[in-house]
């Protein structure tokens, strides 16, 4: 019906332009815009055209889904977990007090076997559960100003209510500096240190402009209640990479932070001896914790949430499609017939 | 409650009134900060608003920066206190302008050059030809001898003749010189806005002769921002200055009129609040016991374990200010900005311009551009808006002899002109009558041609046929007028002029003839004003016999009289006459009294008959509108047999036996209650026929029928879809908008004369005419029009559009802000119902303000059916008229669409962003990414016409939404950045976003296109019609067929101006359409089918 719009404004045009002469400047002035006769495309869903989309959308996400997949399940991931193996016998009722105790030996160790060849770089996580980084009162509670510039480093008044010890302000304060992750582990490979290094596992740009270079700890880990890790207050806090890395805060309270990186292929069933320090309270909450050795591919971590996602939106699109296609030949409805019209439907008149 | 003006008494009356400073202003710049927002506050919405952004001062709840709420809110009150604040300013400019004007008044005794605004009551004014009279003044001097002066008084009333004014018998003749030293007193009322009455008195005090109190009538005065013209000079006193003039004192401010869409937004913002109190209730619930149950475990939450005492509160609190953003802070400023938008459509439409004047559309009223669409009843005038108002006198009977009957104009009747030629004593009367019984002024033009300047288009037909059958009104001089009659002159001395008023429904003068010195009392005025009034001899049977017969052809009659008067007895009148006229109290009335005892015994010379021709296109708009369920009332103050004439000449109503006419009258309770319960059983029968059934009823009856069976009536009028109420009044035409009204219709008042002002105020939406009798509707109208046939735009295009476009608008703003709501919502689940914000505060501000609010606003360009297709569809107008496309099932669904794609960008996003990807920034990109790519594909499934506007909108703003969020991610001061250059790098953040594109829009898509092709709504239908091709062209309607045999059979001669082409602009395929005669009669709709549609 493209063709009516502009018939008729062309009948409108034309009178327009026979009455011109004869009087007035008052007439607004005439224009596609203003005579709203801008030249539009109306497309309307007819059956071809929405079938080919829906089919055109899963010609084109299942090979993505099926090419995730693979990239997902190339990737060779080792998952330990050990809160629970890491607390003696003796203290598994108790495993609060295990943990709060200065006395008890935290050190564990646990043997993780290599199932296929692992390219390097090998990224090892620590993965918590059930912890609310993203609590509101957890998320807010820390001072950016203080972290990049010594100059401020009395900015304590959003870190409440972890912001000053002994009436001295804390670097770095807040609840999330507070409660730094403080397990360690130690690799090794045949009786052989694996070295796991330790730079530049944060975001670069957190290193630069986030955290100050003359930024030094102060007064961290002095209260009367001691949180997590603390820091070597000569270091400065740009170089404190793994507060960096646990100031990134997750928005899941299931979340894995980068430990460290192991630079060297690791061959199947090598066997590494992990020791570790279990020294961070996930008791109290019921928390787990996980050490996590893994490789990476093109979309990141082992996750076939992707892969299997677009292999289901595809295949249904197809089943939609399809479905479309039999409605389609099997009961033709003939678009835009007038005798849908209830009121041309009528025999009234007659 | 009266006023004593001391006329040039420079002291006395300075502090009693005000002076002549206008001022149209609502502000000053004192009070405008304070007044404007106590205005803006007094609106729920933005006291919810205010409300919300006090509460985010309170850092310990507020889930992202106040400035996100605090930001577009005084950006919205920025915009609207600058809109009023620029319109006040421009009202100073205009008033300033105004008031230091330069005007010549009297100070002690000299006439001196000072501004406008220092005029006083009782300062004498002088004013120049064509100067604009500066406040309200009563006329002393004129530079006329016979004291006449000449006024325009379009600005006032519209009325574009010139209105002669004169001044008091009492100041007559006196000198130039001693004007300036006048001194009297002038009682007059207090001031008013009735613009045609001054009832008031003056006495001079002596030196000046006449110690007598001389009356005053509107006459006597010349009205603020009248102009002078054809007059050298005039000088008046000032009575009422400043903003107590008649004209200030009608300035009032119109009442807001609220959309029936309006009502329905309030009402689901209503709900939405509701929904949102819920949800804060339940999450604040469930936050406080996570709280005291889990966070008690979680260490490094550090809980305190005693709070302060608001700390049950604060849960809740942080909620409601999450949930906040559900109720759209932009809806208002978007809602606002399109609606202007229309009402710029509409003063743009060059189809809606009227070609003969050159007088465009224009929307006076920019709010209400929704409830065109949604009309239901049109309540319409007839002289002036159906008709063309442009008189032509076409048959008389002169002393029961018919002229005109056989050509259908008298002026070529033979017998007539012979007649004229031979003096036939009859027919030279009625002439004289025609010619000199009127208020008509002749104006000589340079060329010699006489033109009359006329109030009323009857006496201007009048007077012109007249001259043309050689009896000539040639001049007026102050009392005496000259008539030209085949050569010879013949002289008249004006007595009396006895005005007409709609109650006394005749005019008449008393003229003195020169030669002879008769006086003579010479009437005209309608059947029943006259011929009643006939002395008892004579026979006005054939006359009544006329006045039927013309009236059935439809043209309006006037009976013309005249009674030869005693000397004595005019003597003795006209002492009554004098002192009625004096009286201050009920004056109109009194001289209506004392007119009756002069008008009587006349001997009635013959009857006029002058024809109303309808308008353009008139038929085709009234059927094409009532195709679309409208109802039609006419509501005029002429007689029942022209009313139903013209009712039937424009397709009205129908003729037997497709229709049929029911008549209420009666002139007592009993007969009109039977009448009415007679009329209403028809109705009751006949409502499931397909038959046009239309009730008629008179003034006298429906004044009885609203007074006492207004229920029976209320009935009646819900059952009919036709009703022509004759001989009503203004007041009785606001009475029956009101009654539609309160039940519950959609009303649409249109007219074009100061009598039709009330009902178009009172109307929902109220439509002037521009047109000969003034402007006076069309000031007081939402939208004044051309010509009656632009309804028919107006209503199923404008109306139409500004419906859907408003429908969709209001809705999606809802829908896009809950998404982000919902969100937010389930985010609150997994971050222990803390009232953790998802979105940082630059995002959630830019979502809504900016993301989300531009490419919609691209829709005030969507057409969702061609022009050409409503118009010959027009029954499609019933979706809006049933509010088929916002109400709480089509919200439901909105509501569900948000609720379904938060659920997608959510899951997706915390599944496809898990473990080391949860990063709380990044995180929170994606699931807003995702949010804009579905808006952008909700807007594109939504619009059904894309111009490059809306490309360009819908894509562009994607495209902005990345170079913003580049732009932010490469400042380091800002929480976001390097993110967004980090998410574009992964390749798993734009496989998200497909995914979360496909899986949120692949429902949507297949269900709406089922829904489309298997279950079409009316709409459905035409789109693919019209975009096919082909079938629609076949669907004609009847209208060229019908309208062609009517006009045949109509005795009107319904004939077109040359210039217009005969089919109609809009329906260009339909007449030549060779079906389309074919099917005509098939598709003649059901009259009852909107109703029961609507009852379903």
């Amino acid at each position: 019906m493209s063709s009516n719009t502009p018939s008729s404004s062309a009948g409108g045009v034309g009178s327009a332009d026979s009455a011109a002469p004869r009087r007035n400047s008052k007439r607004p002035k005439y224009s596609k815009f203003t005579q709203q006769e801008l030249p539009a495309c109306k497309p309307i869903l007819t059956p071809r055209w929405v079938i080919s989309a829906f089919m055109l959308v899963s010609i084109v996400f299942i090979p993505i889904g099926v090419v995730s997949l693979f990239a997902s399940r190339d990737v060779v991931e080792i998952v330990d977990r050990y809160e629970t193996a890491c607390v003696p016998e003796n203290f598994r009722n108790d495993k609060v007090s295990f943990i709060q105790s200065p006395s008890t030996n935290k050190s564990c160790t646990r043997r993780l076997t290599v199932p296929k060849r692992m390219k390097q770089p090998i990224y090892v996580y620590y993965q918590l559960d059930n912890f609310y980084q993203n609590h509101r009162r957890y998320v807010k509670s820390r001072s950016d100003s203080q972290l990049k510039d010594n100059s401020s480093w009395d900015d304590i008044s959003s870190c409440k209510p972890e912001d000053d010890a002994n009436g001295l302000p804390i670097v770095p304060c807040g609840l999330i500096a507070w409660s730094l992750f403080n397990d360690t582990y130690n690799f090794s490979l045949n009786n052989q240190q694996l070295v796991v290094n330790k730079r530049g596992i944060s975001w670069k740009s957190d290193r630069d402009s986030k955290f100050g270079s003359d930024v030094f700890p102060r007064n961290f880990q002095n209260g009367s209640l001691i949180g997590g890790k603390s820091l070597d207050p000569t270091v400065r806090l740009s170089e404190q990479e793994d507060l960096i890395v646990w100031m990134r805060t997750a928005a899941l309270p299931t979340f894995r932070k980068l430990y460290g990186k192991i630079e060297r292929d690791l061959q199947p069933n090598e066997v590494i001896h992990v020791t570790l320090e279990n020294n961070y309270n996930t008791y109290s909450f019921n928390g787990k914790k996980r050490l996590v050795l893994s490789t990476t591919s093109w979309l990141g971590g082992k996750n076939d949430f992707l892969g299997i996602a677009y292999l289901t939106v595809g295949g249904l699109c197809f089943f939609l499609a399809l479905s479309f296609t039999v409605v389609y030949l099997v009961k033709p409805r003939r678009l835009g017939d007038p005798s849908y019209l209830s009121w041309n439907r009528n025999p009234g008149g007659h | 409650m009266k006023r004593y003006v001391y006329i040039n008494d420079d002291e006395s009356s300075h502090e009693l009134y005000c002076d002549n400073r206008i001022s149209n202003r609502k502000y000053t710049v004192l009070n405008f900060l304070p007044k404007n927002l106590w205005e803006q506050f007094s609106r729920f919405m933005n006291q919810y608003f205010l409300l919300i952004a006090c509460l985010q001062l309170w850092s310990l709840i507020t889930p992202v920066n106040p400035a996100s709420t605090w930001g577009p809110l005084i950006f919205i009150f920025a915009v609207s206190a600058s809109k009023e604040a620029w319109d006040d300013y421009n009202r100073y400019l205009s008033d300033k302008k105004a008031n230091e004007k330069l005007v010549w008044v009297v100070r002690q005794g000299i006439r001196k050059h000072i501004q406008a605004q220092d005029i006083h009551v009782g300062n004498i004014v002088w004013l120049r030809e064509n100067d604009e009279v500066p406040c309200d003044l009563v006329l002393i001097g004129t530079s006329d001898p016979q004291g006449l002066c000449y006024v325009e008084t379009s600005a006032l009333d519209g009325e574009t003749d010139l209105k002669t004014r004169l001044i008091p018998t009492a100041c007559m003749g006196i000198d130039f010189e001693l004007l300036h030293k006048i001194k009297g007193v002038i009682e007059c009322p207090n001031p008013d806005k009735d613009i045609r009455r001054f009832d008031a008195n003056l006495r001079l005090f002596p030196p000046f002769i006449d110690n007598d109190v001389c009356p005053l009538t509107i006459k006597n005065t010349i009205l603020q921002s009248c102009y002078l013209r054809n007059t050298e000079w005039a000088c008046g006193v000032a009575i009422y200055t400043g903003n107590e003039t008649k004209l200030g004192m009608s300035r009032g401010i119109p009442e807001p009129k609220l959309t029936a869409m309006d009502a329905m937004i309030d009402k689901l913002t209503g709900a939405i609040f509701v929904f949102q109190i819920v949800v804060v209730m339940v999450l604040g619930i469930a936050g406080n016991v996570w709280k005291d149950t889990e966070a008690r475990k979680q260490w490094y939450v550090l809980y305190p374990l005693e709070g302060p005492w608001y700390e049950l509160l604060v849960i809740p609190l942080r909620f409601e200010l999450l949930c906040s953003i559900m109720i759209p802070i932009s809806i208002k400023v978007s809602l606002d900005l399109v609606k202007s938008l229309y009402a710029k459509f509409i003063d743009w439409d060059s189809e809606m311009i009227d070609y003969e004047t050159g007088i465009p559309s224009h929307a006076t009223n920019t709010a209400i551009s929704e409830d065109l669409g949604q009309v239901e009843y049109i309540m319409t005038d007839k002289t002036g808006t159906l008709t063309e108002n442009r008189m032509i006198f076409r048959r008389c009977c002169i002393s029961g002899v018919f002229y005109g009957n056989e050509s259908g104009d008298a002026l070529k009747d033979t017998r007539l002109l012979s007649a004229v030629a031979g003096c036939s004593t009859d027919v030279v009367q009625f002439l004289t009558v025609m010619a000199i019984c009127n208020t008509v002024i002749p104006i000589k033009s340079k060329t010699g041609a006489i033109l009359y300047k006329a109030q009323s288009q009857d006496e201007d037909a009048l007077v012109n046929a007249a001259a043309q059958l050689h009896m000539v009104y040639v001049n007026k001089n102050a009392n005496t007028l000259e008539i030209r009659f085949n050569s010879s002159v013949i002289k008249y001395e004006v007595l009396e002029t006895l005005e007409f008023t709609s109650d006394r429904k005749r005019m008449s003068v008393v003229v003195k003839d020169c030669q002879n010195g008769k006086i003579v009392l010479l009437s005209k005025g309608a059947d029943e004003a006259i011929l009643p009034y006939a002395y008892d001899g004579q026979q006005t049977r054939t006359f009544i016999e006329a006045v039927e017969q013309y009236a059935q052809l439809g043209l309006r009659t006037l009976c013309l009289a005249w009674r030869e008067l005693t000397e004595d007895e005019y003597q003795e009148w006209s002492l009554m006459f004098k002192e009625a006229s004096s009286t201050l109290i009920d004056r109109e009335w009194r001289i209506a009294e004392v007119c009756t005892r002069l008008e009587h015994d006349f001997e009635v010379l013959g009857v006029t008959a002058i024809e109303d021709r309808l308008q353009d296109g008139v038929p085709e708009t009234i059927e094409t509108l009532r195709k679309a369920g409208i109802n039609f009332w006419m509501l005029t103050g002429d007689k029942q047999n022209t009313a139903i004439q013209i009712a039937l000449s424009c397709n009205f109503i129908s003729p037997e036996p497709k229709g049929q006419l029911l008549l209420i009258d009666g002139k007592t309770e009993d007969e009109v209650c039977r009448s009415l319960e007679r009329v209403l059983l028809t109705m009751r029968i006949t409502s499931s026929e397909p038959k046009d059934v239309a009730f008629a009823v008179d003034g006298w009856a429906l004044e009885i029928a609203l007074k006492h069976y207004r229920k029976a009536f209320t009935e009646l009028a819900i059952l009919s879809r036709t009703a022509i109420c004759c001989r009503v009044t203004p007041s009785q035409k606001a009475q029956l908008v009101e009654l539609l009204k309160s039940c519950d219709y959609r009303t649409l008042a249109i007219g074009d004369g100061g009598n039709d002002v009330r009902m178009i105020q009172q109307a929902d939406i109220g439509v002037g005419i521009s047109g000969r009798e003034g402007l006076q509707a069309a000031r007081a109208a939402d939208y004044s029009i051309g010509k009656f046939r632009f309804l028919k735009r107006l209503i199923l295009v404008h109306g139409r559009y500004s419906y859907n476009r408003t429908a969709f608008l209001s809705q999606y703003s809802f829908y896009k802000s809950l998404v982000i709501c919902f969100i937010q919502i389930f985010f609150s689940f997994i971050s222990g119902v803390s009232g953790t914000s998802l979105f940082n505060s630059v995002s959630l501000m830019a979502y809504n303000v900016f993301y989300t609010s531009v490419p919609v606003l691209a829709s005030v360009l969507d057409k969702d059916l061609s022009e050409g297709t409503v118009m010959q569809h027009p029954q499609i107008l019933f979706y809006c008229q049933a509010g088929r496309l916002l109400n709480p099932s089509t919200f439901a669904g909105w509501f569900g669409r948000s609720l379904f794609h938060a659920i997608v960008v959510f899951v997706i996003t915390i599944h496809a962003y898990a473990y080391e990807k949860s990063e709380m920034e990044e995180l929170s990109m994606v699931a807003l990414s995702g949010c804009i790519w579905l808006q952008a594909f909700v807007v594109a499934l939504e619009t059904n016409s894309f111009t490059i506007v809306q490309h360009l909108a819908i894509w562009g703003n994607l495209v902005a939404f990345y170079v913003i969020n580049w732009i932010f991610s490469a400042i380091p001061a800002s929480g976001m950045y390097t993110i967004m250059f980090r998410l574009c790098r992964q390749p798993s953040y734009w496989i998200t976003m497909f995914l979360i594109v496909a899986a949120g829009m692949g429902p949507v898509l297949a269900l709406k296109y089922f829904r489309y092709t298997y279950r079409p709504s009316k709409i459905n239908t035409l789109q693919q019609a019209e975009r096919m091709g082909g079938p629609i062209l076949t669907l004609g309607n009847i209208e060229p067929q019908q309208r062609s045999i009517e006009k045949e059979v109509s005795p009107l001669s319904i004939s077109q101006p040359k210039s217009r082409s005969p089919t109609p602009v809009y329906e260009p395929l339909l007449s030549d359409s060779p079906n389309s005669s074919r099917r005509s009669l098939g598709s003649r709709s059901s009259s009852s089918y909107s109703r029961n549609c609507k009852d379903n």
